[in-house]
Formats: C-alpha cells, structure tokens, sequence
C-alpha cells in the first residue's frame, strides 16, 4: 500500500447519508440532519443550528468526548453567509466527524462552552475574526485582537491594506488611514 | 485581624518566564493566586489572512513562523493537509525522511522545553547541558536544509533534498552521544529534592478536565490518557514502528517532565528504526507542477512536541486556498492555565506556564 509514489487524483464527494451513523441521527433529529458526505474519509454532516447542543450532548454519550477545533468560514457567495465547522473525536475507536452549521450573518449560534469548556476561546477566536455570535458564552470578547479593532480581519471583504485599524499610533511614519509607511520619495 | 485585600498583579507581556510576549492578569491573595486570566494577541501576524492570499507551495515556509523552535512538525502538517486535499501519496522514502526530521525536532523542541522549565524553576545547568545537545541536531539540520530553526524541510509531496552523504552516520553518531546524556539530565533533576518540591503535585489537572479543555501532547499524557496522534490516526510510517505512549499518573508537573524525558528516548527508539528501514528512492511525488485542488474541505493533523497541530483546508479551485485554519496545540493548551494555577502561589505559575510548554507564535499566529 505504502509503496505507491503515483499520484492517485483528488478525492471525490460521496454520499455519506447512507452512513449508519448519519442514519442513526437521522431517525432522532429527522430534517435538522440537512446533508452528509465523505471526503477520503472524513465524514461531514450538515446541521441546523437548533440542534447543535442536543446533538453534541448525544454524541458525547456516544464517546466523541473530545473536541478537535472550531473553524469560523466567511462564504460571502452563499445565502447562509457564514459557516462553522466543528471536528469532534471518539476516543473509543479514534472516529472523528465534523459537524457544519451555516448561518446568516448576526445569527446567534449556541456556544458549546456547556459541554467544553474548550470550546471557549475557540469561540471567541470566530468571534474575532468574523464577527459570529454565540449565545450563552460566557466571555465572548476579541481574543488576538485588541479591544477597539474595527471589523473582522479574516472576513473576504477585510482588505489587506490600506483601511484604518485603529492602529497609527505614530502619524508621523503611518498614514492616519492606515496601510504602509510613507516612504521617502523615491524618485527624488 | 489583617485586612484581606485581593490584589491584581500583571505578569508580562515582557517577563523572561512567560516564553514570550504572554500577559497574565493574576488577582492575588497574598501570595496565593485566586484568579489568572491570559491576554494574548502581542504577537498576531495574521497568518492565516496571509496563507488567503498566497498560493499552496508559497505557504510552506510561513508555517514555520508558527511554532518557531519546531518547525519540521509544522511543516509536515500543512503539506500532510495540501495531499490529503490532492489525494497525493507521498514516496516511501520522504515518508521516512519527514519521520526522521520530525523526531528530531521533537528532540531539540523537548531540550529547549526542559533547558527552559528548569531555569525557571531554578536549575541552572540543565541548560548548558541540554544546549549542548540541541547543538548537535541543529547541526544536523543545517546540513540538510541549510537553516538551524525555520528550516522549510518540507515541500508539498515530499521533500526537498534528500539526505546528503554521511548524513545517516552523523545521525548514528548523535544518537550514540544522546542515549547517554538524557541520562545525565535525569541524574540532575528527577531524583532532585528541590525539583521534586518545586513540581510535585504542582499544576495538577484531572483527565476528565484535560479532555474537557482538548488538551494534547504531554500535558493530556501526563494525566494518563493514553492518546497520541502517531498512534490513533496514524500518518507516514509510524504503524510500522516500534515506539510506547507514555504516560504519567496525576497530572502533575512532575508527571509532565516523566513523560516528556521518556518521549525523547522513544524518539531516539523511532530513529534508530528508520535508519535501518530507510528505503532508496523517489523523494517527491510526481505530478504537483502546478497545484489546483477542486473545491473540497479537510482537516490533518500530526503530533507535534506540543501537543495535535492540525491544519484546516478549504479549497476553491484557484490556485490559492479559500480558507487556512490552524489549530495551534499551544493555544488550546493555555485555557487550561487559570484552572492549573488557582490556590497556588505566584512562583509556581511560572512553574506551570512552563511545562505547559508554550510558544507564543504558534499561540497568537
């Protein structure tokens, strides 16, 4: 197996609702289970936001004890603008799934600090970088930013320069809208 | 009676022992801490709004930037996580090659970790001892990369050189003089009176609170949860080798620095088996010219000395990545710090603070 060097090509999408897994979700949270698919082999499940706490409570019986990460996605192309991707793990059989949530932008999604107290600074960083809010969260304050930043860097409209972040504290070197240094001239 | 009065103390950003530009707003009771609260953020670059803006092969040396004295691991992971959205396989013999840099840099990173705790605490000599060592494998390095930290060994598919001549012998030669000295930082520290004081029952964290908080790599281990990412989702070669998970009992400070110590002899164990079992061959996968994934979405992680590093990949069809995520084990690591430190006093945070084993640049990104 491991003596293949060639590439193989890029994975396809398949789909994962015929999963037992995904079935078994299926049967209790019925049309909140809005989509499943494998990639390789991970498998990702699509969920409304109203089912987030009680299907993590499940699935916490089940073993997936262990939360992997929070990612925070910008999708500014989509109806459901903004989008959550959470990797749990199954210290059981060291099975991992991700469990996606879309929402409009200033959705209130619920924070899963209840159930890990992980989930609190991963929260906050998406809060940070894209302005998603949680309910429930027990200090939701910017956390690589400082207090007093305006907007949220990592959304696809954030430029990479040239607004002002609050951040020219010597006028003299920065301009007062931000972005790079003024140079002397060059041509000079 | 004395008036109690709580007080608030802050600890950094600049303070030798906080590895970097860490602020803790400490509210003391004395000497005793009653509550910490981190402030990170000193040192954000915004790397992951940059990793947006660049192609795939152009993120690699960025990566190194993140966890700064073990950049062998954060390169493998970012490039594990491009092939894994390409479906790449990578050639047996850069598999061995990417095991071989990244348990020595696992090596080097544990040295800094206990040259560093150890100073904190108050042991002077390990330091010397242990940079002595690290010397040796940055030496390695250089010889196969030409850098000593931000080392870049790693492509996407691949690796970039393959070893040079009289690489492996030098190796072997490292591994020989190693064996012996990890021996003499134990004999320096772990039957030591004073270490012991300073680190037994000390930061102690329970297994059900070090999974609640996700914590990875030696301070989950150290409270005896037998998880490590080489073993549970194995990647490259290391089903194949012969290597222990160790684990401690409390979930102490001193538990922590066991399991570390013996994590570098199982390093040397893996080393020495991929000397023997290191095959000729291709070193780079065919076919990765140009690199445009369709849009797909995957997370990989490796174990790194500190803990599960994890990269999320989300491709769009264009040559750069719609979204890089990084899951830094530091970062994660330090939520649990507040919970680690209460009704100790103010010394032992800095006993805490280092054998959490954090590096700020991975941390604030």
């Amino acid at each position: 197996m491991s003596q293949q060097s060639e590439k193989k090509g890029q994975p396809e999408y398949l789909d994962g609702m015929n999963n037992p897994f995904v079935q078994k979700l299926k049967e209790k949270f019925k049309e909140n289970i809005i989509n499943a698919k494998t990639y390789g082999n991970e498998l990702t499940i699509w969920i409304s936001k109203d089912i987030l706490i009680p299907l993590c409570k499940d699935l916490w019986e089940e073993g997936f004890i262990y939360l992997v990460d929070i990612m925070g996605i910008h999708q500014p192309k989509e109806e459901k603008n903004f989008a959550l991707s959470y990797i749990l793990h199954n210290f059981k059989n060291n099975e991992r799934v991700r469990l996606k949530v879309e929402i409009k932008e200033g959705e209130l999604v619920p924070s899963l600090t209840e159930i890990w107290k992980g989930a609190n600074w991963l929260e906050r960083e998406a809060f940070d970088m894209f302005g998603i809010l949680f309910s429930n969260h027990p200090n939701l304050e910017r956390i690589l930013m400082w207090e007093g930043f305006e907007g949220h860097p990592l959304r696809k409209d954030f430029p990479l320069k040239g607004i002002n972040t609050g951040a020219s504290i010597y006028p003299d070197v920065y301009p007062e809208g931000g972005g790079p240094p003024k140079k002397e001239d060059k041509n000079a | 009676m004395l008036d109690v009065q709580e007080l608030e103390l802050n600890m950094g950003p600049q303070h030798p022992a906080t590895h970097g530009v860490l602020r803790l707003i400490l509210k003391v009771d004395g000497e005793r801490i009653i509550d910490a609260k981190p402030v990170i953020g000193y040192l954000h670059r915004g790397t992951e709004k940059l990793f947006e803006n660049q192609t795939y092969p152009m993120n690699v040396p960025h990566t190194d930037r993140l966890d700064y004295i073990a950049a062998a691991t954060n390169n493998h992971s970012y490039c594990g996580a491009v092939e894994k959205l390409l479906g790449v396989e990578v050639p047996r013999r850069a598999k061995f090659i990417r095991v071989m840099l990244d348990e020595l840099q696992r090596i080097s990173s544990h040295l800094v970790w206990l040259a560093t705790h150890a100073l904190d605490i108050g042991a002077m000599t390990p330091f010397f001892y242990t940079f002595r060592e690290r010397e040796l494998i940055l030496d390695l390095f250089e010889e196969y990369c030409g850098a000593r930290l931000t080392l870049n060994c790693m492509t996407i598919g691949g690796v970039p050189e393959d070893l040079p001549e009289g690489w492996i012998e030098k190796l072997k030669e490292f591994i020989e003089i190693f064996e012996e000295k990890i021996w003499d930082y134990e004999n320096l520290l772990t039957d030591n009176r004073i270490w012991k004081k300073r680190t037994i029952g000390v930061g102690v964290i329970s297994p059900e609170d070090a999974i609640n908080y996700g914590l990875t790599g030696p301070p989950l281990r150290g409270s005896g949860i037998k998880y490590d990412v080489r073993r549970a989702i194995p990647y490259e070669v290391y089903p194949e080798l012969d290597f222990e998970i160790p684990i401690g009992k409390n979930g102490d400070t001193y538990d922590r620095y066991l399991v570390r110590m013996e994590e570098m002899r199982q390093s040397v164990k893996i080393l020495k088996q991929c000397i023997e079992k290191i095959p000729d061959g291709e070193i780079q996968a065919k076919g990765l010219k140009f690199i445009k994934p369709k849009p797909a979405e995957v997370y990989f992680s490796v174990e790194a000395p500190k803990g599960e590093l994890g990269f999320h990949i989300i491709s769009d069809g264009s040559p750069k990545p719609y979204r890089v995520k990084v899951r830094p084990p530091s970062f994660i690591n330090l939520q649990a710090l507040p919970s680690m430190v209460k009704g100790h006093l103010i010394a032992d945070v800095v006993a805490i603070i280092g054998t959490l084993d954090i590096v700020l640049g991975e941390i604030d990104r």
